[in-house]
């Protein structure tokens, strides 16, 4: 499959044919339907998706962070550094989470604690991973608090997360994931409960920071624009499966699948004009609780012919670092 | 009928905070300060802003779910922010709402046919047989089969939902369709068949629609007009096509600026504009912006500055870029639409637009 | 995540059918064992008269029997038929928990509805509702039947009044949540006046939790009851209850024991049932109270 000769020392995450599934009352939703890709060092990897498509669902399954009573992985390797992380104790676990992989979520209100101060908050961090005094976590903290550019860090570290912005408890959360200098930053949505200039600041931040701190960054939104200006590797998801993986210039200027064609074509774009009607994805996306008989993209896709109702297609590469699940990849390409 | 289909003038809400029995003088937020608009019959008009802006308060107000502090609301000439309860009834006709959420604002004990039909059995009995042809006949209009009647919201999709919730708004027939950030919570591609559905209904209908948003890009996408507002103001009003193509007012270029867009080869020159915006409750005096402003002078920090007419039909509030010059009676006319006699009288003088066109650099052409 | 966060008002209420009751016993089998316990206890409360036999006739000579064939429990101590006075009780009990705790239930929703909506009312009848509370259960119902004198009209009365502040409270904080929800605004929208808003779309939201309380207020007033029966203040003496029964038995503890273990155990297996029918429903309606599979 694709670039799979590469298992060179550059792959820092590589994960195959990762399987999850949700346990209901009567059913069973297979949210990842067996999906491979690789985070390499340093570099920034968009998953985009709507929701549902399991882009979240991936995250919390490599950070093993999946409700433990309705979800499970089940098939599949995530090796980190080669290790397999889905065969470490819960102890190992936690020790890579937060040390080389940290995670900040869409809601920041949510991932913070309440009763205790940011500076708290971002020493506990600290000191969980270093060993370091109290006082110097402290400064660590407030350090932390001036890269991620928020506005006077002396007295900021002493705020509650309730006194602070929904832009700054942002700041705040990236500061906390960033506080161990981890190898992987998982980034789920994290503007998206952001304002346009305030998304603007993060986003930039986050860029800035990866690029100072040589932190590979994976990217999980669903805002093709987002990933336009911060990525540069780009997975496209659908219903539980990767439909296509590019890098974000070749992605952007020849899709190869149906899917990801849409989905750019249904953002409104001046470039377009306006006033006109926007093209459509038709239909509604399949329900995973029902097995799926070939392309799970076929009953809304303008290119579907037989084979794609018969046969599930497996991503293949479609151009140099550019590979897509898609009978007919080509001709989508060259529309 | 003369005059536009619906007029907003001078609209204010401040919502104290707590009771102030033992207290002289109660905190206000200031959610919306002196706003005016109008809206022609068939046109859409957008309300852009981020959030605390007070755009959703203006749709609030609108629909009356709160009642102003101070201004009017027009419908044809009729002020109904002032109407009792019996008479505003009568007017809930004519403007109706679509909200954001497809979850939260449809009742989960309802089917679809109840929830799409309940708005006209408020005003009129009917038959069992005259609710089923009205609810086939809105789930056709809104793209659903008639079928889906006697389906609960928690059996249907989201972008279903939504479309329930648009019938709903259409089922009296109104004028003016309030959407407050109707498709921010929909998916790209369900968001794209939202859309064309709003066009084609206006197309078909004559709908005007007040479209509140935070999406600049589906805002350029559907408005004749877009209202920027920042803090509680309106900021700038203009048609669509002069606001993108060359904003004005610092902080809509600030908002096109900031916007991501889908398009990997463009490289973003400007910084994004810097700081947060302010507490509503103690907003900065002068014009609320400045503290954020790149251009501000010493005026900015005093004045509010008043919304301006200029020479392509729009308004702006700001001293820098649209200075005001003692035009008489100009500040009660730059709500809506200036009058065409005043942009002429306007273009000439004070601030030329050759200046304007140099200052304002188009963000995207910037890039490429 | 829409899989991660399916919202819970997403689960439809609609009418439970015969076919569900093994799914319902599997998911939720608290409320299908209290449910199933309480019904069975129903059916032999109502049917008393058709296999009980008499439960008032007093026969000085079979005075403290011990049980046999004729009588299954035995005899009390003016030589009534035991078994018939506990399945008679039953029907005393029974129906003072059941109407009190509609009572309680009725007047809490309609006051915690208006209290929700209307903000001066709220200010007045809530603070009246907390001088209420502060009363204790027992001592109010007493004053209360002083002022008339026994009967099961004012027992059901007396019971209910104490019981009805937290009702009205928890009616009043479901409306406060939902009287927000986009719905409630978006009928208002629709030309709906408020009466209507209140009872299509408002009320229906606390049922779940009036079922709830409802079942606490059933379980206590049925305790409340035997209480006041006990002191001499609850059914009148010639009407058979659990409370009387224990009362008037209790100097026979050591002679006669069924006379006073019969009805007290009924008392608390049908406590029990409630209650547990109680916490079911809580369960059922309130995903989050328990944790799924």
């Amino acid at each position: 499959m694709l670039m799979r000769e590469s298992i060179e020392e550059d792959v820092l995450l590589d994960i195959r044919d990762l399987e999850t599934h949700f346990y209901g009352e009567e059913s069973v939703t297979r949210a990842l339907g067996g999906i491979s890709f690789q985070v390499k060092k340093g570099e920034t990897l968009g998953v985009v998706g709507e929701s549902g498509c399991g882009k979240s669902v991936t995250a919390l399954s490599i950070l093993r962070l999946l409700p433990k009573l309705s979800a499970r992985t089940v098939g599949g390797e995530i090796r980190f550094h080669g290790r397999d992380i889905l065969e470490l104790s819960d102890r190992e676990m936690r020790k890579i989470r937060g040390d080389q992989i940290a995670m900040i979520f869409q809601e920041p209100m949510t991932s913070l604690n309440p009763v205790y101060t940011v500076g708290h908050q971002i020493a506990e961090a600290v000191q969980i991973h270093t060993k370091a005094s109290r006082s110097v976590a402290m400064e660590k903290a407030e350090e932390m608090l001036r890269l991620v550019r928020i506005a006077d860090p002396e007295r900021r570290v002493n705020n509650y997360p309730h006194e602070l912005s929904g832009g700054m408890r942002q700041r705040a959360m990236i500061a906390i994931a960033l506080a161990c200098s981890p190898e992987l930053l998982i980034a789920d949505e994290p503007t998206t409960a952001l304002d346009v200039t305030i998304q603007a600041q993060i986003l930039r931040l986050i860029v800035d920071l990866k690029e100072r701190t040589g932190t590979a960054v994976m990217f999980i939104t669903h805002d093709l624009g987002v990933v336009a200006e911060t990525c540069q590797r780009v997975i496209v998801m659908y219903a539980g499966r990767i439909v296509e993986q590019a890098n974000v210039i070749d992605l952007f200027a020849r899709p190869a699948h149906p899917y990801t064609q849409g989905l750019m074509r249904s953002v409104p774009d001046r470039r377009r004009g306006r006033q006109r009607r926007l093209p459509e994805i038709p239909g509604i996306v399949p329900n995973l609780r029902e097995p799926i008989v070939g392309c799970s993209f076929a009953p809304r896709c303008p290119f579907a012919i037989d084979i794609c109702r018969d046969k599930t297609p497996i991503l293949r590469d479609v151009g140099s670092s550019h590979a897509a699940a898609c009978w007919r990849a080509e001709e989508v390409m060259g529309v | 009928m003369n005059g536009p289909l619906l007029k907003v003038e001078n609209l204010t809400k401040h919502y104290p905070l707590g009771s102030g029995i033992f207290k002289k003088s109660i905190p206000v937020i200031r959610a919306v300060e002196d706003v005016s608009f109008s809206v022609e019959a068939g046109e859409t008009l957008c309300i852009v802003g981020e959030s605390g802006c007070g755009k959703s308060t203006v749709a609030r107000l609108l629909m009356r779910l709160v009642a102003p502090t101070a201004g009017r609301v027009l419908i044809d000439g009729t002020d109904i922010a002032g109407l009792k309860k019996d008479a505003l009834h009568s007017w809930r006709r004519r403007m109706q709402m679509v909200f954001q959420d497809p979850y939260s604002s449809l009742n989960p004990r309802l089917t679809a046919g109840q929830i799409i039909t309940e708005p006209v059995e408020n005003f009129e009995r009917l038959s069992r047989k005259q609710r089923h042809a009205l609810a086939a006949d809105l789930l056709r209009k809104v793209g659903m089969s008639p079928e889906m009647m006697h389906r609960l919201p928690s059996e249907l999709s989201g972008g279903q939902r939504q479309r329930l919730g648009i019938a709903r708004a259409l089922s009296l027939n109104p004028s003016v369709i309030i959407a407050d950030e109707a498709v921010s919570a929909l998916d790209v591609s369900v968001q794209a068949q939202i859309l064309n559905l709003l066009l084609d209904l206006q197309q078909q209908m004559g709908i005007a629609f007040v479209f509140i948003s935070h999406d600049l890009g589906v805002v350029e996408h559907i408005a004749h007009r877009v209202a920027v507002m920042y803090l509680g103001r309106i900021v700038e009003l203009a048609p669509s096509e002069a606001l993108f193509a060359k904003p004005v007012h610092p902080y809509t270029e600030a908002l096109i600026a900031a916007a991501p867009v889908p398009d990997p080869m463009r490289v973003r020159l400007e910084a994004p504009v810097e700081g947060e915006v302010p507490s509503p409750i103690n907003p900065p005096k002068g014009c609320a912006f400045h503290p954020r402003c790149p251009l501000a002078v010493e005026r900015c920090r005093i004045d509010v500055p008043p919304l301006v007419p200029m020479a392509d039909g729009r308004v702006v509030a700001c001293h820098v870029r649209a200075p005001a010059t003692d035009i008489p009676g100009q500040l009660a006319e730059a709500s809506g639409y200036p009058p065409a006699s005043l942009a002429r009288f306007r273009s000439g003088i004070g601030y030329p637009k050759a200046q304007i066109l140099r200052q304002v650099q188009h963000p995207r052409e910037a890039g490429d | 995540m829409n899989l991660l966060s399916t919202p819970v008002e997403a689960v439809p209420m609609r009418q439970l059918r015969l076919s569900d009751v093994p799914r319902l016993g599997r998911r939720h089998p608290l409320v299908l064992v209290g449910g199933g316990l309480l019904a069975v206890l129903s059916i032999l409360a109502i049917a008393a008269p058709l296999y009980a036999g008499d439960a008032v006739n007093m026969d000085p000579f079979k005075r403290l029997q011990p049980p046999s064939a004729e009588m299954w429990f035995g005899s009390d101590n003016l030589g009534r038929d035991v078994f018939a006075r506990t399945i008679f009780g039953a029907r005393i009990s029974l129906m003072v928990g059941l109407l009190s705790a509609a009572c309680a239930a009725l007047a809490g929703a309609l006051i915690g509805v208006i209290a929700g909506y209307s903000r001066s009312f709220d200010n007045v009848v809530m603070r009246v509702m907390d001088g209420l509370m502060s009363i204790p259960t027992i001592l109010l119902a007493i004053a209360l039947i002083s002022l008339t004198g026994p009967g099961i009209g004012i027992l059901i009365v007396a019971i209910a009044i104490p019981e009805t502040p937290a009702v009205a409270r928890l009616v009043r904080s479901v409306v406060l949540g939902v009287r927000e929800r986009p719905y409630v605004e978006a009928a208002l929208c629709g030309g709906a006046r408020l009466p209507k808003v209140l009872w299509r779309h408002i009320l229906p939201s606390t049922i779940p939790a009036l079922m709830v309380q409802g079942a606490t207020v059933c379980a206590s007033a049925i305790l409340t009851e035997a209480g006041l029966s006990f002191l001499g203040v609850g059914v009148p003496p010639e009407i058979p209850s659990w409370g009387n029964m224990i009362a008037s038995s209790r100097l026979y503890l050591a002679i006669a024991p069924l006379t006073i273990f019969a009805p007290g155990i009924c008392l608390a297996v049908t406590v029990l049932a409630v209650n547990l029918l109680g916490d079911g429903l809580r369960d059922m309606f309130d995903p989050r109270s328990k944790r799924r599979r």
